[in-house]
This record gives C-alpha cells, sequence and structure tokens, in this order.
C-alpha cells in the first residue's frame, strides 16, 4: 500500500503525487433516498482517477459533492490536506476545481472565446472599480487571461471557431469547449462528468486523447465519470466502482477488472 | 383623406425642413431616455432572467433623493455621491431581502416581486420626500440651460443645452456600459449569469455579487434618467409613466439586446413624435404619443415575436 505523502512513478513515466483530495466516508441522502452510502476514496496528484457505475449507481452525485453543488449530510472532504467546510460550487471553483457537466452547460450567447473566457474567472484580481474604467490592472489582466485563452484553445484545436456563437456548434465541439472553458482555469483539480456520454467512436477517441494530453503536458490531476467501461480502463490510472451507491471496487483498472463484486454488478449475478 | 394620410405630411415636411429636424431632434432627446430605461431593464434580465417592472420607480426615486437631499442643504455634487449610495444600499437590500429568498422560483413570480418593489418605492418615496412636483436642480448640477439656435436651410433650429448634454451624458453610459459588458471579466460573468447559472456557479461566479452589481448598474441609470427627464419635466411621481415607454421600446428590441434597447428607444422616440406632429395633430385631434408607442410594438410583435434585435428562438425537435 502506498504511503499518502508520498508519490511514486507509473510505467509511462507519469509522476503521481500524494493525495490531493480525500473523501471520507460520505454520505449523501435525499428524502429517504440514499445516493451516496459510507464511501471513501482518494485522488493523487497527477493521476487520472475514474468513477464508474451503472445507471443510478450515484457517481454523478459524487461528482457534485466534490465540487460542491451538493453537500453530504456525514462525511469529510478533504483537499490538499485540510478539511473543507461545507462550500457554494463557486466557492469550490475558487479552490482551483474545475469541472464539465453531463448535459453540457455552457454560455450558449456568448462566443466559444467568452465562454472560455469566463473560466478566467476564479483568476480575477482587479477590482470592480478598475474593471468599470477598465484601466491599468484591469486591462493588462485581461491581456494576460486572453493568453492563457488562446493557448488552451490552440491546444484543443478548435481556434476556427473562435468566434462562433455556442448556440451554433454540434454537440461534440461543445463539450470540447466545456473542457476548454475548465482547463482555463488553470485547475488543480478536473472534474468531467461524461465527458463522452452521446460521442460517436471517433469523438470519443478525440476526447480520450486531449484527456490523456492535458494530464501529459499539465501535470493535471483529472478526475472523471464514465458509463463506458472500455474507455475508463484504457484511460484512468486507478478507479472506483460504484453500485446502489456503494463503493464495491477501488483500484487499477487490471484490478478492478477482475474484482468479482465488479463483474456481477455490471453482467449481472449468475443463478 | 387619402391626400391627407399620404401626402400631405410629406409634402409638409419638405415644405418645412428646418421644422422637420426640429422634430427628430425631439424625438431623438426623448427617444434616447426611452433607450436608457429599457437598457436597465435589458441588463437585468441579461444577468437573472427577471423582467425588472421596478425599473421606472428607480428612476423616480433617485431622483426624488438626489433633490431631496439638495432641499436639505446638501451641496450638488456630493448629493449626487449620496444618491449612488442610495442607490446602492438599495441594490443590497433588494438581493438580501427580494432575491435572495426567490431564488430558483419561477419568473412570474420574480416579476411580480419586481412589482413589490415599485410599489414600496412609491411609499416611501412619498413618506420621506412627499408626494408634490419638485424641479430638478439643474443649474446647480452645473447643466448648460441656455439654448444654441441653429439656421438649417435658412429656417430655425433650437437646440436646448440640456438635451445636448443629457444626449452626450447617455451616449457615453451606454458606450461604457457595452465596453464594460464585452470587454472586462465582470461584464462576462454578468452575460454568462443570464445564460447558465449552474454553469457560471461552476466557473465561480457568485451570484449574490453580480445581482447587487447588476441592481446597482441600473440604479446609476436610473439616476441619468432621472436627471435628464427631471430637467426637462420636473420630478414627479408621473416619471414613473415614462417607464411604461419601455415596455414598447423592449417589444421592439427585445429583452435580450442592448443594441436592440438603443436602436429601440431612438425609434420610438423619432416616431412617436413625427406621428404626433404630421398625422395625430392635424387628423386625430393630437395627444397621440401616449398610445402610438403601445400600438407600433403590437404591429412589430404580429410580424417579429423575438421583437427586431431578439435572439431568434429556434426550437430543435
Amino acid at each position: 500500500m502506498l504511503d499518502a505523502t508520498e508519490g511514486h512513478t507509473t510505467a509511462d513515466g507519469r509522476k503521481i503525487g500524494p493525495v490531493v483530495m480525500e473523501m471520507k466516508n460520505i454520505t449523501l441522502r435525499f428524502g429517504g433516498v440514499v445516493a451516496i452510502e459510507n464511501i471513501s476514496f482518494d485522488i493523487r496528484e497527477g493521476e487520472i482517477r475514474a468513477i464508474i457505475g451503472p445507471n443510478g449507481a450515484g457517481k454523478s452525485s459524487m461528482l457534485n459533492v466534490v465540487s460542491g453543488f451538493y453537500t453530504p449530510q456525514e462525511g469529510e472532504v478533504w483537499f490538499r490536506g485540510q478539511p473543507r467546510p461545507p462550500m457554494k460550487p463557486y466557492q469550490v471553483a475558487r479552490q482551483g476545481i474545475a469541472r464539465t457537466f453531463q448535459n453540457i452547460a455552457l454560455f450558449e450567447g456568448m462566443t466559444v472565446l467568452d465562454n472560455v473566457m469566463t473560466g478566467r474567472l476564479t483568476h480575477m484580481k482587479a477590482g470592480l472599480f478598475s474593471q468599470a474604467l477598465w484601466k491599468g490592472r484591469a486591462e493588462a489582466e485581461e491581456t494576460a487571461n486572453r493568453e492563457i485563452a488562446e493557448r488552451v484553445i490552440d491546444f484543443l484545436e478548435i481556434q476556427a471557431i473562435r468566434k462562433t456563437p455556442v448556440s451554433r456548434l454540434p454537440y461534440g465541439l461543445k463539450k470540447r469547449v466545456e473542457l476548454a472553458r475548465a482547463l482555463a482555469a488553470e485547475p488543480k483539480l478536473l472534474l468531467l462528468d461524461e465527458p463522452m456520454a452521446g460521442m460517436n467512436v471517433e469523438e470519443k477517441e478525440d476526447m480520450s486523447r486531449f484527456i490523456l494530453d492535458v494530464n501529459d503536458e499539465f501535470g493535471t490531476t483529472i478526475a472523471l465519470i464514465e458509463h463506458d467501461m472500455g474507455v475508463v480502463m484504457d484511460l484512468s490510472d486507478r478507479v472506483v466502482v460504484m453500485d446502489y451507491g456503494k463503493k464495491i471496487g477501488d483500484g487499477t483498472p487490471d484490478e478492478v477488472r477482475n474484482n468479482q463484486e465488479v463483474i456481477d454488478a455490471y453482467l449481472g449475478v449468475q443463478h | 383623406m387619402l391626400h391627407d394620410i399620404f401626402i400631405a405630411p410629406f409634402a409638409d415636411m419638405i415644405a418645412a425642413p428646418d421644422f422637420l429636424m426640429q422634430v427628430l431632434w425631439e424625438g431623438l432627446v426623448s427617444g434616447i431616455l426611452y433607450a436608457l430605461i429599457a437598457l436597465g431593464f435589458v441588463l437585468i434580465y441579461r444577468s437573472s432572467r427577471i423582467f425588472n417592472f421596478a425599473q421606472g420607480i428607480m428612476v423616480v426615486f433617485a431622483a426624488l433623493t438626489l433633490v431631496g437631499l439638495h432641499a436639505m442643504g446638501v451641496p450638488a455634487w456630493i448629493s449626487v455621491v449620496l444618491t449612488l449610495a442610495v442607490m446602492f444600499g438599495l441594490a443590497v437590500a433588494i438581493e438580501r431581502v427580494v432575491l435572495r429568498p426567490l431564488v430558483g422560483q419561477p419568473d412570474i413570480i420574480l416579476f411580480m416581486a419586481t412589482i413589490g418593489i415599485t410599489l414600496f418605492l412609491i411609499g416611501f418615496g412619498e413618506i420621506i420626500f412627499g408626494g408634490e412636483n419638485k424641479v430638478m436642480i439643474t443649474e446647480e448640477l452645473g447643466i448648460p440651460t441656455g439654448s444654441w439656435t441653429l439656421e438649417p436651410f435658412g429656417g430655425l433650429l433650437i437646440l436646448e443645452q440640456k438635451d445636448v448634454t443629457a444626449v452626450a451624458v447617455a451616449a457615453m453610459l451606454v458606450v461604457g456600459l457595452l465596453v464594460f459588458l464585452n470587454r472586462t471579466q465582470m461584464g462576462r460573468a454578468i452575460r454568462a449569469l443570464g445564460d447558465d447559472s449552474q454553469a457560471a456557479l461552476s466557473v465561480g461566479i457568485s451570484l449574490r455579487t453580480i445581482w447587487v452589481l447588476v441592481w446597482f448598474i441600473a440604479g446609476i441609470i436610473a439616476l441619468v434618467t432621472g436627471i435628464a427627464w427631471g430637467a426637462r419635466a420636473g420630478v414627479s411621481f408621473a416619471l414613473e409613466v415614462i417607464a411604461y415607454k419601455a415596455l414598447p421600446v423592449l417589444m421592439l428590441g427585445g429583452l435580450e439586446s442592448i443594441a436592440g434597447a438603443i436602436i429601440g428607444g431612438l425609434m420610438i422616440g423619432v416616431l412617436e413624435k413625427l406621428f404626433e406632429i404630421y398625422w395625430g395633430q392635424p387628423l386625430l385631434g393630437g395627444n397621440t404619443e401616449t398610445w402610438f408607442a403601445f400600438v407600433l410594438a403590437l404591429i412589430v410583435l404580429l410580424f417579429r415575436p423575438q421583437g427586431l434585435f431578439g435572439e431568434r428562438i429556434i426550437e430543435r425537435v
């Protein structure tokens, strides 16, 4: 078992650091329905961590707990070695946790570039006054933010649609713009809620490549939810498996693949 | 009869081009004020999908506060600063007391709440400042009150200096607002919040901060409108009626579009004045300005339900 404070290097030479986020005994209820039951797991710096499970397993709820959209009734969320008090989503975002949504949530009326620029809002330092007067610091900041946004746009190969209003884009590209917006925040932890849902094979391959590239080039820690077992096993370093709100497996893709409980959950139990 | 409708008015216009220019100018001045009020509506609608019925009374309230403070012996410019402070306080109070408890309620509830704010401000304003007409402190604010006389086409065109000032200030405010909304991060946050509040939260936008901000900006717009209109017609609760003119402006311009609000405002201002002078007074006994804008909006709506510049509504099936 690895020590929580130490890191190691993967077979392909990526550095996996110490634990950056830890969920401790999280329980989340909606009225009488238990969405998440006493689940603990951790996310290490620099790794790609997947949460998988059948429909209704509580994966999205878990992501919503991490990003502050839901507050669990029990358990603690530890981020960067400290317990995190209950927070609003915008406060979580300001801590350096960016996310995408299962059903794309973009600013439809705005251009791709403007959407990506909103990703920089967490880095806004100039006060309202200088913003309003468009002077000094605000102007310099805008230029700096713009540079980072453009870099992300180049990286995700969406230069051609920079000035296009998002509402005119096809589904696959919208997903990519949403990823760009999250990346522009230079997050310490990137949460992806079904980044490949509803995509065709080609789009899935593109998205997988981008996720790997992001992790590789910027060392971004990524936690993602996926349905598609094949994709997850190829992408991730470690996998948490959920079923009916409970954790039924946790480990490397190989360990999880051979876990009897996981096989039962996905294929049904033989009688 | 047909001659009176289709030929005579145009003949009049050509015969006296200086008078036509005077009419257009008067229309432009009221138009820019309609546009300002509509802008206040658009801003709040864009950031929170609330149709702010209280925009009109905010104009009255701002003007009353300014005049009231001055009447208490506060110097004019300090009164302006204090009035801005009051408008900021109002924005904070509205967010805290009205909007926050109603987050997530249907639009119609929030709309009703703004009617509540309207009624409250009417009552509150009357208790504090009284209901009688007041004179705007135009000279004290350094707004020139003279007039320029031009002689185009050998005729006569009189431009009131306070109207010219109003147009200039309004234009600056509009340009400033456009730059703020389109080129700064805070402006992007405002637009983002109106588009998708969940996504806005996820990129670190605080609902409360933005709401206070847009209501404060609406308050600033209200004060500028109040000063400009008050300088022409005095300060009274009747001012609120001009806010209703913003409704047809919004129908023409669409609730979403800043450019639409401006162009819609100018169009209504100019067209209602033209109609009144050349058709209304000779043919209909005058006083058409009270209804012309609404009829025009109705006709536009029949052909373009989203307004002239509104975002097109496309349903994907």
